[in-house]
């Protein structure tokens, strides 16, 4: 175990899983659609619902949401500045089926007319699990950059993305594919070690069957200070 | 390579490798993470840094989301300050920093998870304390801090440091445990007697429930950082004075994983037993 998450990791509190944990799901939801979110609708279940509040874990997912990470002391004061930035934000219950006990999902509408589904579940220890995007199943940390692929299910896409890779000279650390159904929608997540360049993902984009492209990459995004709404 | 299992491990290493405890911690971090010296150092000295900004920020005005928790740091001061301190100096400030810590992680705070935000207060209070009461170096409080986070990643190998899966004695009874072996070394105890500080820290705490009222961080984690801290000190001195363990460190990890697991589920951070299901807590949970 990496002695920084024994001593550490810095953070806004009360709890590693419902707050520390809560701004990660937040903050990585917001990389993996990849612009400023003009709206939120978050859905809580099991542990979040029931202690979320006195827990801060609303303020801590709105607060990634906007950019901020675990340490930002601002986490306390996240709904307002939402407001302030013009995001829409509405909270609800989760109707999930056997879930993890601190699991949210989140629609998330982004500025530029993106949208993005996902269920995020803190796993204790400000550690994350990303369990599902777009209503397929994935299973990822957000400790690595992370590419995430949605395609239809035919033959040659996992070639296309791994030489690209390859040629980029990325190395790939985890890589896992999921399916809805044979020759229907398809998902791929690949952890790597390195970042990818832009060009790369760009040119994943316009590969023919490649229905959407996410990444979720480590350099730090620091949140817009303007503050004004847009 | 050099990596360690157990604190016995890491004894054998400083002898194999003519090395200090600190040093034992630093270097399989260096490696582990594949860093530089420099870098391992400074970001353990950033979280010492965090601790203190922490300690000198503490605000008692802020209450908690249920109003259950704030204010009582600044009682614990004004007390101290009244000259009515029973416990000492060294105890007084150690007490009245753990509650202060504690206070600001539940008011939403910027705290450092050591090794959880719950048990936050423990460590910063009895090293802020040696470093201000003891003059220490800032170099030996980088050291005290490799030693209690080696000592906290053998506890989470072997046993855990997670309420949800051993209760509070992995929350406060491993924060305790890596606090006194710190203190022990800032005070001049050789490596035996660091390692048998956290025996005798750790043996107190066996058994701890982890019964969180509404299951919020806040009753009884707050007030409980002043009584890791508090036996997180008595430890060192014991250990100091020559007093032993007559179980050995890693034995009583082992005890403690053994314990966890046959604790009931609803004393494991649920809030379904203990101080949760008293009639106050039920009372107080309708209310928020």
């Amino acid at each position: 175990m990496n002695i920084f998450d024994v001593v550490g990791p810095v953070m806004v509190g009360p709890s590693s899983s419902h707050t520390a944990g809560a701004v990660k799901i937040g903050y990585i939801s917001r990389k993996l659609l990849g612009e400023q979110p003009v709206s939120a609708r978050i859905l809580l279940y099991g542990s979040f619902l029931t202690t979320g509040k006195g827990h801060g874990t609303r303020k801590a997912l709105v607060a990634g949401l906007l950019g901020m990470q675990p340490d930002d002391a601002r986490i306390p004061q996240a709904l307002t500045l939402a407001e302030e930035r013009g995001m829409q934000i509405e909270f609800g219950e989760a109707q999930l089926k056997e879930a993890h006990p601190n699991t949210a999902q989140l629609y998330l509408q982004g500025q530029e007319g993106r949208s993005l589904e996902i269920i995020g579940q803190s796993l204790g220890g400000s550690r994350i699990n990303i369990a599902e995007i777009d209503g397929i199943e994935t299973n990822f940390s957000g400790d690595y950059p992370t590419l995430v692929v949605h395609n239809q299910d035919q033959p040659g896409h996992v070639a296309e993305v791994t030489s690209m890779l390859s040629h980029k000279g990325v190395n790939i650390a985890y890589m896992q594919l999921y399916r809805s159904s044979r020759g229907g929608e398809a998902v791929m997540v690949v952890e790597c070690d390195q970042e990818i360049p832009k060009e790369g993902i760009d040119w994943l984009k316009k590969v023919e069957g490649v229905k959407k492209v996410t990444y979720l990459g480590h350099d730090t995004e620091a949140m817009d200070k303007g503050g004004t709404a847009r | 390579m050099i990596t360690y299992h157990s604190i016995q491990d890491i004894l054998e290493l400083c002898e194999k490798e003519q090395m200090t405890f600190a040093q034992v911690i630093e270097r399989a971090d260096m490696e582990e993470r594949a860093v530089t010296q420099e870098a391992s150092y400074a970001k353990m000295q950033s979280m010492y840094e965090a601790m203190r900004h922490a300690d000198a920020t503490y605000d008692a005005k802020l209450t908690s989301a249920s109003g259950l928790v704030g204010g009582d740091g600044e009682k614990l001061r004004a007390y101290n300050e009244a000259g009515k301190n029973l416990c000492g100096d060294f105890l007084g400030l150690v007490m009245e920093k753990a509650i202060k810590m504690a206070e600001g992680n539940a008011c939403m705070r910027r705290i450092v998870a050591a090794p959880t935000a719950g048990s936050c207060g423990v460590i910063p209070a009895v090293f802020l304390t040696a470093q201000e009461k003891l003059a220490c170096t800032e170099e030996q409080m980088v050291a005290a801090m490799y030693i209690s986070a080696g000592v906290g990643a053998v506890i989470a190998e072997n046993a855990s440091i997670a309420g949800a899966s051993g209760g509070c004695q992995a929350e406060i009874g491993s924060a305790s445990a890596m606090a006194a072996a710190g203190l022990c070394f800032l005070q001049g105890g050789t490596n035996a007697m660091i390692a048998n500080a956290a025996a005798l820290a750790l043996k107190n705490m066996l058994g701890l429930a982890c019964d969180p009222v509404c299951g919020l961080v806040e009753v009884p984690c707050v007030k409980r950082n002043v009584a890791g801290a508090v036996n997180a000190v008595s430890a060192a001195q014991l250990s100091l004075a020559g007093i032993k363990s007559a179980i050995p460190v890693d034995e009583v990890i082992d005890a403690m994983r053994r314990i966890g697991n046959e604790m009931s589920p609803n004393i494991k951070e649920t809030g379904q037993g203990g101080l949760a299901t008293t009639p106050t807590a039920i009372q107080i949970g309708k209310s928020l």
